[in-house]
């Protein structure tokens, strides 16, 4: 596996981040967000893989000694669930501002979204 | 937001007690199986999310309201938060202050069964209050068919 | 002090908390404006202890282990450290928001929903206290967030045009900004294991090439991906597009706080941390800095020159003056990589961080004058304003104390820093940055004889002839900043010992003096 399931990760952040600076419809920058959280995590819980390795979870048949030679890392995975909650916060919170952006604009396009100039 | 029809309507009032039992489950073994406040609640969220949609919006607006989601929310982060700060006082932050179990038991793991109760009641109230914030302002905002 | 440094994080988080509980309680409206100030308050009292109790021993760090696990039991811990730089980081976060909450109770009179307000205003100085007591990388990136969402709902919280469009557009880079620094914590921690900061500064040494730091390129793009996505939370050009639209648009004690402590404590400190604690000095990483640090002086100078609108104006100041601060860091750190003397390294460092803390003290306090004029004319056009002098004495007058504290004019506190960070480049052997620093104060004194002259000074206009001064907490708050300033830029030598020194101590010392800190070698 090695190199090109990384090289993969790193592409869909460069996807996202660029559904995130080019798109012009607010709906698809969400989008690219979305995608580039996907993509960090993906990248994080890649780095705990090991080759080989069991779930990291205690029970009869794999008692912790069996866990620490054996299991993936089971560390990226807590980075990990913290990383989506902060996700699904921003995601929220960016939805919010979309509604009230087209309350207020009428359009969901960010090239006539631009009254602040200079 | 209208509703969905009769049958829809009878099924997702039987499966959402389901849902939700579902969600408290991952809760409460969270120190056991993977899970824990986070994904329960996320999980009882969307039994709420399934009744919203096949009721639509207006019987639910009669029986609920934002603001106590937002006291539910208030009550499962402040209960967090004395347990951190009860272990401050009985040594460092966040210190285990009930005695663990044998694994695999339901009362072991000291005080990650309280800190997955209340970080699912959390989790739950505020994702049901995002999404309650949501659809009624969108329905107020997006032009009328 | 083990009771007191978490207690630092818990009480702004509890009593955000609190006010959403009981501003649903009937009849207690007036609560979440009580209990938001004592929260700031008792944080500030507990960082003044936490210092004062930490002068008998300047140089000494404490770590605090969540849970007690202190890695006698393995490897895995959750650790916040409390020394000198944090200290420091502490007064200065928890000084401005006294002063912005002071001012936010008379403010905000104006906006509904204001337990909302006081709720996300409690969280983001919260999560900015765990910032700079985090001693763990994924720690300080979890801080760093919360505070950034707070910060985005709080810059769209009149809902109106501008300050929706621009919020929205700061949420979207500041999402950029922070996955690339996920993306450089987690290369981090697939070559080195850890998440300690200290025990990455040794892992990272442990990889050290020929030339003394470790030249891998993973550990590289790491530094790459960190600075980056740091530079563009502490508003450095070319990253900087954010900071004029959002800073403006927010409600003032939000800009206050944000142009005052937000992209100090979640940038500038942040950058510092992590090249001189994590990575460790290296010429490439200093030059990165001293190269931004200089664009960001000149650019954002040259382009608040031509502004008419107090608060864009300010904006494009708080660039330029960020700009000086990670200069004075950045030459710090190339002083300290090429092993130069430490007295100039501790020289470019005190005028760094000295800086810091002015520029805290009086940006923050010309956003919150120019937040109580626009409360009281309506505009923050300069061309509209004139003859407040006459109308508004407290808030021209602190208007004035600000004004004369960037411009850099003795003896006021923005003299003193400005002069260190000159001399301290002369010194480090960067005579034309010195130069360029001098000429940007200059431009900075003539940018705030334009806003003197036609805000302050002239005749009245037709917005500002029937106004008045302000509600007494607005003025408290613009009054307990402006003392700052004049007694910074008096009493030096007492702020240098107690303050600066250790907080430049902390960094100097490095990756070894973390690992010494973490307990032995890992």
């Amino acid at each position: 596996m090695g190199v090109a399931i990384y090289v993969l990760a790193f592409a869909f952040l460069l996807l996202g981040i660029y559904a995130l600076v080019a798109k012009k419809n607010v709906v698809r920058i969400i989008l690219g967000i979305a995608i580039v959280e996907y993509a960090v995590n993906l990248l994080l819980v890649l780095v705990g893989y090991r080759q080989g390795g069991i779930a990291p979870i205690v029970t009869r048949e794999h008692p912790p000694a069996d866990l620490v030679a054996r299991a993936v890392d089971p560390l990226p995975q807590a980075m990990v669930l913290t990383s989506i909650v902060i996700g699904l916060g921003v995601t929220a919170l960016a939805v919010a501002m979309a509604t009230r952006l087209y309350e207020k604009y009428g359009t969901f396009d960010m090239n006539d979204i631009r009254d602040l100039r200079g | 937001m209208k509703g969905m029809s009769p049958i829809v309507k009878n099924t997702a009032s039987v499966v959402t007690a389901f849902v939700m039992m579902y969600g408290i489950y991952v809760t409460v073994t969270g120190h056991i199986t993977p899970g824990g406040g986070f994904a329960g609640g996320v999980i009882i969220m969307a039994g709420v999310v399934l009744l919203v949609l096949s009721y639509g919006g207006d019987p639910i607006r009669e029986v609920t309201a934002e603001g106590e989601c937002h006291v539910l929310e208030g009550l499962g982060a402040m209960a967090f938060l004395l347990v951190a700060v009860i272990g401050l006082f009985g040594g460092a932050f966040f210190a285990n202050w009930l005695g663990t179990g044998r694994p695999m038991e339901l009362l072991s793991g000291g005080t990650i069964l309280i800190s997955n109760l209340a970080i699912g009641l959390k989790v739950a109230a505020g994702l049901t209050g995002i999404f309650l914030a949501l659809v009624l302002a969108i329905r107020a905002a997006m032009p009328k068919e | 002090m083990n009771v007191m440094v978490p207690l630092l994080v818990g009480i702004p988080l509890g009593a955000a908390f609190l006010v959403v509980i009981l501003a649903h309680v009937k009849g207690l409206s007036g609560l979440p404006r009580v209990l938001s100030v004592l929260a700031v308050a008792a944080c500030l009292a507990i960082g003044i202890v936490l210092m004062a109790g930490a002068c008998g021993d300047p140089h000494q760090t404490h770590t605090i282990f969540a849970g007690g696990w202190d890695g006698t039991n393995g490897p895995i811990g959750v650790a916040m450290v409390y020394d000198g730089l944090s200290g420091m980081m502490i007064i200065v976060i928890n000084m401005v928001a006294l002063a912005a909450i002071c001012f936010a109770v008379a403010y905000m009179k104006r906006f509904t929903s204001r337990w909302l307000f006081h709720a996300l205003f409690l969280l983001m100085t919260g999560a900015m206290n765990g910032v700079v007591l985090a001693g763990d990388l994924f720690n300080m990136y979890v801080f760093i967030e919360v505070a950034a969402i707070s910060s985005y709902g709080l810059v769209a919280f009149g809902c109106e045009k501008a300050e929706l469009e621009a919020a929205f557009r700061y949420l979207v880079l500041g999402v950029i900004a922070s996955t690339f620094i996920l993306v450089g914590v987690t290369i981090l921690y697939a070559l080195t294991g850890q998440l300690n900061m200290a025990k990455v500064a040794s892992g990272i040494a442990g990889l050290a090439g020929p030339a003394g730091w470790s030249a891998r390129p993973a550990v590289l793009l790491a530094a790459a991906c960190l600075l980056g996505g740091l530079a563009l939370k502490a508003a450095m050009v070319p990253f900087h597009s954010w900071l004029p639209d959002a800073h403006p648009s927010a409600p003032a004690p939000i800009s206050a706080m944000l142009s005052g402590v937000l992209i100090k404590a979640a940038g500038a400190y942040a950058l510092a941390r992590i090249v001189f604690n994590v990575l460790g000095a290296s010429p490439s990483y200093a030059n990165v800095l001293i190269v931004m640090g200089t664009l960001s002086m000149l650019i954002g100078v040259f382009l608040a020159v031509g502004q008419w609108d107090f608060k864009r104006l300010l904006a494009y100041h708080s660039i330029s003056q960020m700009g000086y601060v990670v200069l004075a860091i950045g030459a710090g750190a190339a002083v300290a990589a090429r092993g130069g003397s430490d007295a100039i390294a501790g020289l470019c460092l005190l005028g760094g961080l000295f800086h810091m803390f002015n520029h805290a003290a009086f940006k923050s306090l010309l956003f919150l004058t120019s937040g109580s004029v626009e409360h009281a004319t309506g505009t923050r056009h300069l061309k509209d304003l004139g003859g407040l002098a006459k109308r508004m004495p407290v808030t021209s007058f602190c208007c004035r104390v600000g004004a004369l504290s960037i411009a850099g004019v003795p003896p006021f506190n923005g003299f003193v820093s400005k002069l260190i960070i000159i001399i301290a480049l002369v010194m480090a052997g960067y005579p034309i940055l010195a130069a360029l620093a001098v000429l940007v104060a200059l431009m900075t004194l003539l940018s705030f004889i334009k806003v003197q002259r036609y805000a302050l000074e002239g005749d009245t206009s037709p917005q500002t002839a029937s106004v008045r001064e302000s509600a007494w907490p607005m003025g408290l708050g613009m009054v307990a900043l402006a003392v700052v300033c004049i007694v910074a830029g008096v009493a030096v030598w007492p702020l240098k010992q107690f303050l600066f020194d250790p907080a430049g101590e902390a960094l100097l010392r490095g990756a070894l003096g973390a690992v010494r800190a973490a307990g032995g070698a890992p």
